[in-house]
Protein backbone atom coordinates (compact mmCIF):
# COMPACT_ATOMS: atom_id res chain seq x y z
CA UNK A 1 0.00 0.00 0.00
CA UNK A 2 1.49 3.22 -1.09
CA UNK A 3 1.63 6.03 2.01
CA UNK A 4 1.06 9.86 1.01
CA UNK A 5 4.49 10.68 1.95
CA UNK A 6 5.70 7.80 -1.09
CA UNK A 7 3.18 10.01 -3.30
CA UNK A 8 4.87 13.30 -2.97
CA UNK A 9 8.05 11.97 -3.67
CA UNK A 10 6.81 9.55 -6.75
CA UNK A 11 8.93 10.62 -9.67
CA UNK A 12 8.03 10.68 -13.08
CA UNK A 13 9.91 10.59 -16.14
CA UNK A 14 9.89 12.45 -19.29
CA UNK A 15 7.72 10.09 -21.07
CA UNK A 16 4.86 10.62 -18.19
CA UNK A 17 2.30 12.25 -20.35
CA UNK A 18 2.75 10.65 -23.24
CA UNK A 19 2.03 7.53 -21.20
CA UNK A 20 -1.09 8.80 -20.31
CA UNK A 21 -2.07 9.61 -23.51
CA UNK A 22 -1.77 6.28 -24.77
CA UNK A 23 -3.99 5.45 -21.81
CA UNK A 24 -0.83 3.23 -19.73
CA UNK A 25 -2.18 2.03 -16.33
CA UNK A 26 0.12 3.85 -13.99
CA UNK A 27 1.92 2.22 -11.14
CA UNK A 28 4.49 3.24 -8.89
CA UNK A 29 8.21 1.35 -9.57
CA UNK A 30 10.96 1.60 -7.27
CA UNK A 31 9.49 5.71 -6.77
CA UNK A 32 8.43 5.90 -10.08
CA UNK A 33 5.55 6.29 -12.27
CA UNK A 34 5.96 4.37 -15.09
CA UNK A 35 3.07 2.41 -17.44
CA UNK A 36 2.67 -1.55 -15.85
CA UNK A 37 0.85 -2.09 -19.69
CA UNK A 38 -1.20 0.10 -22.19
CA UNK A 39 -3.77 -2.30 -23.72
CA UNK A 40 -2.42 -5.99 -22.40
CA UNK A 41 0.22 -7.45 -20.94
CA UNK A 42 0.16 -11.11 -22.98
CA UNK A 43 -0.50 -9.12 -25.88
CA UNK A 44 2.63 -6.87 -25.51
CA UNK A 45 4.60 -9.55 -24.40
CA UNK A 46 3.90 -11.25 -27.63
CA UNK A 47 4.96 -8.07 -30.00
CA UNK A 48 7.92 -8.07 -28.57
CA UNK A 49 8.73 -11.76 -29.58
CA UNK A 50 7.69 -11.47 -32.96
CA UNK A 51 7.71 -7.79 -33.73
CA UNK A 52 9.04 -4.49 -32.20
CA UNK A 53 8.61 -3.19 -28.75
CA UNK A 54 9.68 -0.01 -27.37
CA UNK A 55 9.65 0.52 -23.67
CA UNK A 56 10.20 3.43 -21.20
CA UNK A 57 12.79 2.52 -18.78
CA UNK A 58 14.13 5.76 -17.68
CA UNK A 59 13.42 4.71 -14.02
CA UNK A 60 17.05 3.08 -14.67
CA UNK A 61 20.23 4.79 -12.21
CA UNK A 62 23.41 6.24 -14.61
CA UNK A 63 26.18 6.96 -12.50
CA UNK A 64 29.43 8.08 -14.14
CA UNK A 65 32.50 6.73 -12.69
CA UNK A 66 35.88 8.67 -14.31
CA UNK A 67 39.01 10.20 -13.28
CA UNK A 68 42.52 8.69 -13.03
CA UNK A 69 42.45 5.08 -11.18
CA UNK A 70 38.74 4.63 -12.39
CA UNK A 71 39.49 1.57 -13.87
CA UNK A 72 41.58 0.08 -10.80
CA UNK A 73 38.88 1.48 -8.44
CA UNK A 74 35.90 -0.69 -10.61
CA UNK A 75 37.79 -3.49 -10.70
CA UNK A 76 38.75 -3.43 -7.37
CA UNK A 77 34.98 -3.01 -6.10
CA UNK A 78 33.23 -5.13 -8.63
CA UNK A 79 33.32 -8.98 -9.02
CA UNK A 80 33.67 -8.83 -12.82
CA UNK A 81 36.73 -8.06 -14.44
CA UNK A 82 36.88 -5.40 -16.40
CA UNK A 83 39.60 -6.41 -18.39
CA UNK A 84 37.14 -7.93 -20.88
CA UNK A 85 36.27 -4.45 -21.30
CA UNK A 86 37.60 -1.72 -24.23
CA UNK A 87 35.92 1.28 -25.43
CA UNK A 88 32.67 1.26 -26.69
CA UNK A 89 32.00 -2.38 -24.72
CA UNK A 90 29.69 -3.14 -21.83
CA UNK A 91 29.98 -6.10 -19.15
CA UNK A 92 27.45 -6.85 -16.59
CA UNK A 93 28.68 -7.15 -13.04
CA UNK A 94 27.37 -7.85 -9.76
CA UNK A 95 28.23 -5.16 -7.14
CA UNK A 96 28.89 -7.40 -3.66
CA UNK A 97 29.54 -6.03 0.25
CA UNK A 98 32.49 -7.46 2.24
CA UNK A 99 30.71 -10.64 3.19
CA UNK A 100 30.00 -11.47 -0.65
CA UNK A 101 26.19 -10.70 -0.61
CA UNK A 102 24.79 -8.72 -4.09
CA UNK A 103 24.01 -5.19 -3.07
CA UNK A 104 23.36 -4.29 -6.93
CA UNK A 105 24.15 -5.50 -10.46
CA UNK A 106 25.49 -3.16 -12.79
CA UNK A 107 25.92 -3.11 -16.76
CA UNK A 108 29.52 -1.36 -16.97
CA UNK A 109 29.69 1.14 -20.33
CA UNK A 110 33.55 1.70 -21.10
CA UNK A 111 33.25 4.92 -22.08
CA UNK A 112 37.04 5.41 -22.75
CA UNK A 113 40.49 5.06 -20.73
CA UNK A 114 39.55 5.76 -16.92
CA UNK A 115 35.86 6.95 -17.71
CA UNK A 116 32.92 4.50 -17.43
CA UNK A 117 28.97 4.65 -16.89
CA UNK A 118 27.07 2.05 -14.41
CA UNK A 119 23.94 1.61 -15.90
CA UNK A 120 21.69 0.10 -12.81
CA UNK A 121 18.95 -0.64 -10.93
CA UNK A 122 16.47 2.09 -9.77
CA UNK A 123 15.55 1.24 -6.45
CA UNK A 124 19.21 1.66 -5.38
CA UNK A 125 20.68 4.52 -6.68
CA UNK A 126 21.84 5.83 -3.79
CA UNK A 127 23.21 2.95 -1.60
CA UNK A 128 25.45 1.69 -4.75
CA UNK A 129 26.53 5.70 -4.59
CA UNK A 130 27.52 5.18 -1.05
CA UNK A 131 29.18 1.73 -1.57
CA UNK A 132 30.91 2.96 -4.40
CA UNK A 133 31.90 6.09 -2.83
CA UNK A 134 33.19 4.24 0.43
CA UNK A 135 36.29 2.68 -1.83
CA UNK A 136 36.87 5.80 -4.32
CA UNK A 137 40.02 7.18 -4.55
CA UNK A 138 39.75 10.81 -4.25
CA UNK A 139 40.89 11.55 -8.14
CA UNK A 140 37.90 9.10 -9.10
CA UNK A 141 35.17 11.07 -9.54
CA UNK A 142 31.31 9.78 -9.00
CA UNK A 143 28.40 11.25 -10.73
CA UNK A 144 24.62 10.18 -10.23
CA UNK A 145 23.55 11.11 -13.86
CA UNK A 146 19.70 9.48 -13.14
CA UNK A 147 17.87 12.46 -12.75
CA UNK A 148 18.87 13.77 -16.44
CA UNK A 149 19.45 10.24 -18.40
CA UNK A 150 16.28 9.62 -20.21
CA UNK A 151 16.15 5.21 -21.20
CA UNK A 152 14.32 4.28 -23.92
CA UNK A 153 14.40 0.33 -24.91
CA UNK A 154 13.51 -1.06 -27.97
CA UNK A 155 13.10 -4.96 -27.98
CA UNK A 156 12.25 -7.31 -30.60
CA UNK A 157 13.65 -8.78 -33.98
CA UNK A 158 12.05 -5.81 -36.02
CA UNK A 159 14.17 -3.60 -33.96
CA UNK A 160 17.45 -2.97 -36.20
CA UNK A 161 15.85 -2.32 -39.30
CA UNK A 162 12.96 0.26 -37.74
CA UNK A 163 15.75 1.76 -36.04
CA UNK A 164 17.68 2.22 -38.99
CA UNK A 165 14.85 3.20 -41.26
CA UNK A 166 13.71 5.69 -38.29
CA UNK A 167 16.67 7.35 -36.99
CA UNK A 168 19.37 6.27 -39.59
CA UNK A 169 21.81 4.69 -37.16
CA UNK A 170 24.16 2.34 -38.40
CA UNK A 171 23.48 -0.65 -36.52
CA UNK A 172 23.99 -3.85 -38.33
CA UNK A 173 27.94 -4.07 -37.38
CA UNK A 174 26.92 -2.98 -34.04
CA UNK A 175 27.51 -6.48 -31.99
CA UNK A 176 26.01 -7.41 -28.60
CA UNK A 177 26.59 -5.53 -25.94
CA UNK A 178 28.17 -2.98 -27.44
CA UNK A 179 27.75 0.72 -27.78
CA UNK A 180 28.14 3.63 -29.34
CA UNK A 181 27.33 7.81 -29.77
CA UNK A 182 24.80 9.19 -32.66
CA UNK A 183 23.01 11.56 -33.15
CA UNK A 184 19.45 13.17 -33.33
CA UNK A 185 18.14 16.53 -34.47
CA UNK A 186 21.51 17.30 -33.62
CA UNK A 187 22.02 15.98 -30.36
CA UNK A 188 24.12 13.16 -28.95
CA UNK A 189 22.54 9.88 -27.60
CA UNK A 190 23.90 6.72 -26.70
CA UNK A 191 22.43 3.61 -27.95
CA UNK A 192 23.84 0.26 -27.35
CA UNK A 193 22.83 -3.07 -28.08
CA UNK A 194 21.58 -4.31 -24.96
CA UNK A 195 18.02 -5.83 -23.37
CA UNK A 196 16.38 -7.73 -20.53
CA UNK A 197 13.92 -9.45 -22.87
CA UNK A 198 15.70 -12.01 -24.53
CA UNK A 199 15.17 -10.52 -27.79
CA UNK A 200 17.72 -8.79 -30.06
CA UNK A 201 17.20 -4.99 -29.10
CA UNK A 202 18.50 -2.01 -28.35
CA UNK A 203 18.81 0.63 -25.56
CA UNK A 204 18.88 4.35 -26.05
CA UNK A 205 20.17 6.69 -23.78
CA UNK A 206 19.58 10.56 -23.86
CA UNK A 207 18.91 13.96 -21.95
CA UNK A 208 15.86 14.23 -20.46
CA UNK A 209 14.68 17.14 -23.40
CA UNK A 210 15.75 13.83 -26.05
CA UNK A 211 13.80 11.49 -24.78
CA UNK A 212 10.51 12.63 -25.99
CA UNK A 213 11.01 13.22 -29.35
CA UNK A 214 13.02 10.13 -30.00
CA UNK A 215 9.68 8.33 -28.25
CA UNK A 216 7.87 9.83 -30.78
CA UNK A 217 9.52 9.25 -33.82
CA UNK A 218 9.54 5.67 -32.52
CA UNK A 219 5.72 5.71 -32.44
CA UNK A 220 5.31 7.01 -36.03
CA UNK A 221 5.98 3.12 -36.91
CA UNK A 222 2.88 2.27 -34.69
CA UNK A 223 0.47 -0.64 -36.10
CA UNK A 224 1.56 -3.69 -37.74
CA UNK A 225 4.89 -4.49 -38.71
CA UNK A 226 6.00 -1.96 -36.58
CA UNK A 227 6.51 -0.81 -32.67
CA UNK A 228 3.75 -0.79 -29.97
CA UNK A 229 4.62 0.90 -26.62
CA UNK A 230 4.99 -2.00 -24.34
CA UNK A 231 4.70 -1.70 -20.20
CA UNK A 232 6.64 -2.66 -17.28
CA UNK A 233 4.31 -5.94 -16.91
CA UNK A 234 5.68 -7.54 -20.06
CA UNK A 235 8.84 -6.65 -19.38
CA UNK A 236 8.59 -8.98 -16.21
CA UNK A 237 7.18 -11.21 -18.16
CA UNK A 238 9.69 -11.33 -21.05
CA UNK A 239 13.36 -11.35 -18.52
CA UNK A 240 11.72 -14.10 -16.22
CA UNK A 241 11.47 -16.02 -20.18
CA UNK A 242 14.63 -15.07 -20.59
CA UNK A 243 15.92 -16.49 -17.52
CA UNK A 244 17.27 -13.09 -16.46
CA UNK A 245 17.17 -12.40 -12.75
CA UNK A 246 15.50 -9.26 -10.75
CA UNK A 247 17.09 -7.55 -8.23
CA UNK A 248 14.98 -6.69 -5.57
CA UNK A 249 13.05 -10.26 -6.33
CA UNK A 250 15.72 -12.86 -7.54
CA UNK A 251 18.54 -10.84 -5.78
CA UNK A 252 19.43 -8.74 -2.71
CA UNK A 253 21.47 -8.67 -0.20
CA UNK A 254 20.86 -11.66 1.65
CA UNK A 255 22.32 -13.81 -1.50
CA UNK A 256 25.91 -13.88 -2.95
CA UNK A 257 26.28 -13.85 -6.45
CA UNK A 258 27.42 -17.80 -6.63
CA UNK A 259 23.90 -18.42 -5.02
CA UNK A 260 21.85 -16.72 -7.15
CA UNK A 261 23.68 -18.36 -10.51
CA UNK A 262 26.02 -15.52 -11.33
CA UNK A 263 29.37 -17.17 -10.71
CA UNK A 264 29.79 -16.46 -14.18
CA UNK A 265 30.68 -12.33 -13.28
CA UNK A 266 32.75 -13.47 -10.25
CA UNK A 267 36.24 -13.31 -11.67
CA UNK A 268 38.15 -14.98 -8.92
CA UNK A 269 41.37 -15.07 -10.86
CA UNK A 270 41.65 -11.20 -11.85
CA UNK A 271 44.49 -9.55 -10.25
CA UNK A 272 44.20 -7.62 -7.16
CA UNK A 273 41.32 -9.41 -5.75
CA UNK A 274 37.72 -7.55 -5.22
CA UNK A 275 35.18 -6.74 -2.40
CA UNK A 276 33.84 -9.64 -1.20
CA UNK A 277 36.52 -11.98 -2.57
CA UNK A 278 37.40 -13.74 0.62
CA UNK A 279 33.75 -14.77 1.37
CA UNK A 280 33.29 -15.78 -1.93
CA UNK A 281 35.90 -17.96 -2.41
CA UNK A 282 34.98 -19.74 0.69
CA UNK A 283 31.83 -20.44 -0.33
CA UNK A 284 33.06 -21.81 -4.32
CA UNK A 285 35.25 -24.16 -2.23
CA UNK A 286 32.27 -25.67 0.08
CA UNK A 287 29.88 -25.19 -2.69
CA UNK A 288 26.52 -23.13 -1.88
CA UNK A 289 23.60 -24.38 0.33
CA UNK A 290 21.15 -23.06 -2.30
CA UNK A 291 20.82 -22.21 -5.39
CA UNK A 292 18.44 -20.22 -7.60
CA UNK A 293 16.46 -22.50 -10.29
CA UNK A 294 14.24 -22.30 -12.72
CA UNK A 295 10.96 -24.19 -12.30
CA UNK A 296 7.91 -25.57 -14.41
CA UNK A 297 4.39 -25.58 -12.63
CA UNK A 298 2.77 -28.92 -14.23
CA UNK A 299 -0.92 -27.56 -13.53
CA UNK A 300 -2.64 -24.49 -13.55
CA UNK A 301 -2.32 -22.35 -10.84
CA UNK A 302 0.93 -19.49 -10.60
CA UNK A 303 3.14 -19.83 -8.21
CA UNK A 304 4.17 -16.63 -6.91
CA UNK A 305 6.79 -14.67 -5.11
CA UNK A 306 7.76 -16.05 -1.50
CA UNK A 307 5.42 -19.02 -1.85
CA UNK A 308 7.28 -22.10 -0.69
CA UNK A 309 9.36 -24.94 -2.03
CA UNK A 310 8.43 -28.14 -0.96
CA UNK A 311 10.04 -31.65 -1.22
CA UNK A 312 8.15 -34.72 -0.05
CA UNK A 313 6.63 -32.77 2.66
CA UNK A 314 10.12 -30.55 3.78
CA UNK A 315 10.13 -27.15 2.83
CA UNK A 316 13.44 -26.76 0.68
CA UNK A 317 13.20 -23.10 -0.46
CA UNK A 318 10.70 -20.47 -1.51
CA UNK A 319 9.61 -18.89 -5.39
CA UNK A 320 11.56 -15.38 -5.94
CA UNK A 321 9.29 -14.48 -9.47
CA UNK A 322 6.61 -16.39 -10.84
CA UNK A 323 4.31 -15.86 -14.09
CA UNK A 324 1.97 -16.90 -16.41
CA UNK A 325 4.92 -17.68 -19.34
CA UNK A 326 3.30 -16.34 -22.30
CA UNK A 327 5.44 -17.70 -24.84
CA UNK A 328 6.26 -20.96 -22.56
CA UNK A 329 2.21 -21.09 -22.43
CA UNK A 330 2.96 -22.51 -18.76
CA UNK A 331 3.71 -21.30 -15.42
CA UNK A 332 7.03 -20.58 -14.39
CA UNK A 333 9.65 -19.19 -11.89
CA UNK A 334 12.43 -18.76 -10.24
CA UNK A 335 13.28 -19.61 -6.88
CA UNK A 336 15.98 -20.65 -4.55
CA UNK A 337 16.29 -24.64 -3.25
CA UNK A 338 18.41 -26.30 -0.97
CA UNK A 339 21.35 -27.93 -2.41
CA UNK A 340 20.44 -31.29 -3.82
CA UNK A 341 17.68 -30.38 -5.34
CA UNK A 342 19.20 -27.87 -8.20
CA UNK A 343 19.22 -30.61 -10.88
CA UNK A 344 16.84 -30.04 -14.38
CA UNK A 345 13.90 -32.69 -13.91
CA UNK A 346 13.88 -32.73 -10.00
CA UNK A 347 9.97 -33.20 -9.43
CA UNK A 348 9.11 -30.39 -6.96
CA UNK A 349 5.92 -29.50 -5.04
CA UNK A 350 4.78 -25.43 -4.37
CA UNK A 351 2.17 -23.91 -1.84
CA UNK A 352 -0.19 -22.33 -3.84
CA UNK A 353 -3.55 -21.01 -2.13
CA UNK A 354 -3.06 -24.04 0.67
CA UNK A 355 -2.13 -26.77 -1.66
CA UNK A 356 0.39 -28.60 -3.17
CA UNK A 357 1.47 -28.08 -6.72
CA UNK A 358 3.37 -30.33 -8.58
CA UNK A 359 6.43 -28.59 -10.46
CA UNK A 360 9.27 -29.55 -12.11
CA UNK A 361 12.91 -27.89 -12.32
CA UNK A 362 14.25 -27.01 -15.24
CA UNK A 363 17.13 -25.11 -17.42
CA UNK A 364 16.34 -21.36 -17.63
CA UNK A 365 15.98 -19.57 -20.23
CA UNK A 366 12.92 -20.68 -20.49
CA UNK A 367 12.86 -19.51 -24.23
CA UNK A 368 15.68 -19.79 -26.35
CA UNK A 369 17.82 -16.40 -26.38
CA UNK A 370 17.46 -14.09 -29.61
CA UNK A 371 20.64 -12.05 -28.93
CA UNK A 372 23.02 -11.20 -31.60
CA UNK B 1 -25.65 -6.59 -22.22
CA UNK B 2 -27.77 -4.06 -19.96
CA UNK B 3 -26.01 -3.91 -16.57
CA UNK B 4 -28.16 -1.49 -14.65
CA UNK B 5 -30.28 -4.32 -12.95
CA UNK B 6 -26.96 -6.01 -11.91
CA UNK B 7 -25.95 -5.35 -8.38
CA UNK B 8 -22.43 -4.29 -7.11
CA UNK B 9 -19.94 -5.00 -4.30
CA UNK B 10 -16.85 -2.70 -3.28
CA UNK B 11 -14.63 -5.47 -4.29
CA UNK B 12 -15.63 -5.38 -7.78
CA UNK B 13 -18.04 -8.45 -7.91
CA UNK B 14 -21.14 -7.97 -9.78
CA UNK B 15 -24.28 -9.96 -8.97
CA UNK B 16 -27.32 -10.53 -11.39
CA UNK B 17 -30.42 -12.24 -9.27
CA UNK B 18 -32.93 -13.99 -10.25
CA UNK B 19 -35.47 -15.00 -7.29
CA UNK B 20 -32.99 -15.72 -4.76
CA UNK B 21 -30.62 -17.09 -7.43
CA UNK B 22 -27.24 -14.74 -7.34
CA UNK B 23 -24.92 -15.03 -10.80
CA UNK B 24 -21.87 -13.68 -9.39
CA UNK B 25 -18.60 -12.16 -11.55
CA UNK B 26 -16.46 -9.39 -12.10
CA UNK B 27 -17.44 -6.17 -13.36
CA UNK B 28 -15.69 -4.65 -16.44
CA UNK B 29 -13.31 -1.89 -14.30
CA UNK B 30 -12.16 -4.91 -12.55
CA UNK B 31 -11.14 -6.95 -15.32
CA UNK B 32 -9.16 -3.58 -16.82
CA UNK B 33 -7.48 -3.78 -13.52
CA UNK B 34 -6.19 -7.00 -13.12
CA UNK B 35 -5.60 -7.45 -16.73
CA UNK B 36 -5.64 -10.90 -18.89
CA UNK B 37 -6.86 -13.66 -16.47
CA UNK B 38 -4.47 -16.77 -17.44
CA UNK B 39 -6.30 -18.94 -14.68
CA UNK B 40 -9.16 -19.23 -12.37
CA UNK B 41 -9.64 -21.17 -9.49
CA UNK B 42 -13.44 -21.61 -8.94
CA UNK B 43 -15.74 -22.87 -6.10
CA UNK B 44 -17.06 -26.17 -5.41
CA UNK B 45 -20.65 -26.93 -5.51
CA UNK B 46 -22.29 -27.17 -2.70
CA UNK B 47 -19.53 -24.97 -0.76
CA UNK B 48 -21.20 -22.62 1.56
CA UNK B 49 -20.05 -19.52 2.28
CA UNK B 50 -20.71 -16.08 3.96
CA UNK B 51 -20.97 -12.73 2.46
CA UNK B 52 -17.47 -10.99 2.06
CA UNK B 53 -15.95 -14.40 2.45
CA UNK B 54 -13.43 -15.46 -0.43
CA UNK B 55 -14.81 -17.82 -3.04
CA UNK B 56 -12.36 -18.35 -5.67
CA UNK B 57 -9.22 -16.77 -6.88
CA UNK B 58 -8.77 -14.75 -10.21
CA UNK B 59 -5.07 -15.31 -11.45
CA UNK B 60 -3.55 -12.60 -14.11
CA UNK B 61 -0.43 -11.96 -15.46
CA UNK B 62 -0.42 -9.46 -12.64
CA UNK B 63 -1.29 -11.08 -9.49
CA UNK B 64 -3.89 -13.56 -7.63
CA UNK B 65 -6.75 -12.16 -6.57
CA UNK B 66 -9.60 -13.22 -4.31
CA UNK B 67 -12.88 -12.95 -5.50
CA UNK B 68 -15.53 -12.60 -2.44
CA UNK B 69 -18.79 -14.43 -2.31
CA UNK B 70 -21.52 -10.94 -2.82
CA UNK B 71 -24.13 -12.47 -0.38
CA UNK B 72 -24.21 -15.51 1.59
CA UNK B 73 -25.22 -18.75 0.56
CA UNK B 74 -24.34 -22.01 -1.05
CA UNK B 75 -22.51 -22.61 -4.34
CA UNK B 76 -24.83 -23.99 -6.74
CA UNK B 77 -23.50 -24.02 -10.37
CA UNK B 78 -19.99 -22.64 -11.55
CA UNK B 79 -18.82 -21.24 -14.86
CA UNK B 80 -16.85 -24.75 -16.50
CA UNK B 81 -16.24 -22.79 -19.77
CA UNK B 82 -13.64 -20.71 -17.77
CA UNK B 83 -11.18 -23.75 -17.03
CA UNK B 84 -10.68 -24.03 -20.54
CA UNK B 85 -11.29 -20.36 -21.85
CA UNK B 86 -9.79 -18.48 -18.57
CA UNK B 87 -9.99 -15.16 -20.78
CA UNK B 88 -13.94 -15.13 -21.36
CA UNK B 89 -13.58 -12.99 -18.08
CA UNK B 90 -11.43 -9.99 -19.40
CA UNK B 91 -13.60 -10.42 -23.15
CA UNK B 92 -17.18 -10.94 -21.49
CA UNK B 93 -16.76 -9.91 -17.78
CA UNK B 94 -20.59 -9.76 -17.06
CA UNK B 95 -22.00 -12.20 -19.49
CA UNK B 96 -19.84 -15.50 -20.82
CA UNK B 97 -17.20 -14.83 -18.52
CA UNK B 98 -19.34 -14.98 -15.50
CA UNK B 99 -17.83 -17.25 -12.25
CA UNK B 100 -20.21 -18.78 -10.12
CA UNK B 101 -24.02 -19.63 -9.19
CA UNK B 102 -25.43 -19.19 -5.45
CA UNK B 103 -28.71 -19.84 -3.91
CA UNK B 104 -28.55 -16.67 -1.39
CA UNK B 105 -29.70 -17.28 1.93
CA UNK B 106 -30.94 -13.64 2.77
CA UNK B 107 -32.27 -11.48 0.51
CA UNK B 108 -31.72 -8.54 2.61
CA UNK B 109 -28.24 -8.87 2.14
CA UNK B 110 -28.93 -8.38 -1.46
CA UNK B 111 -30.86 -5.59 -1.16
CA UNK B 112 -28.15 -3.47 0.47
CA UNK B 113 -25.50 -4.29 -2.25
CA UNK B 114 -24.57 -1.38 -4.67
CA UNK B 115 -26.91 0.13 -7.67
CA UNK B 116 -25.15 0.76 -11.27
CA UNK B 117 -25.41 4.47 -10.15
CA UNK B 118 -23.48 4.11 -6.89
CA UNK B 119 -20.96 1.41 -7.95
CA UNK B 120 -20.19 3.69 -11.12
CA UNK B 121 -19.33 6.46 -8.63
CA UNK B 122 -17.36 4.67 -6.33
CA UNK B 123 -15.01 2.73 -8.42
CA UNK B 124 -14.23 6.37 -9.79
CA UNK B 125 -13.33 7.40 -6.23
CA UNK B 126 -9.09 7.20 -5.55
CA UNK B 127 -8.57 4.27 -3.39
CA UNK B 128 -6.29 4.57 -0.68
Amino acid sequence: MTSIQEIHSIKKTPLYDRHLSLHGKMADFAGWLLPVYYTSILEEHRWVRRSCGVFDVSHLGEIRVSGAGAFRFLQYRLTNDLDKLEDGRILYSPLCDEMGFVLDEFLVYQAGKDDYYLVVNAANVERDCEALRRYAPDAVTLQDESGRTACVAVQGPLSEGLLERLFGFRLKDLGYYRFKEERYRGEPLWISRTGYTGEDGFEIFSPHSLAGPVWDRLMEAKGEEGVRPVGLGARNTLRLEAGNVLYGEDLDETVTPLEAGLGWAVSFSKEGGFVGRDMLILQKERGTSRRLVGFRVLEKPVAREHYAIHKEGRKIGKVTSGSYGPTVGANIGLGYVEKGFEAPGTPIEIEIHGRFVKAEVVKTPFVPLKHR
Amino acid sequence: MDTSKLRYTETHEWVSLNGNLARVGITDHAQREISDVVFVELPKPGALLKQKQSAMIVESVKAAFDIYAPVSGKIVKINEELGKRPELVNQSPCEEGWLFEMECSDLKEANGLLTEEQYQKFKTQPTH
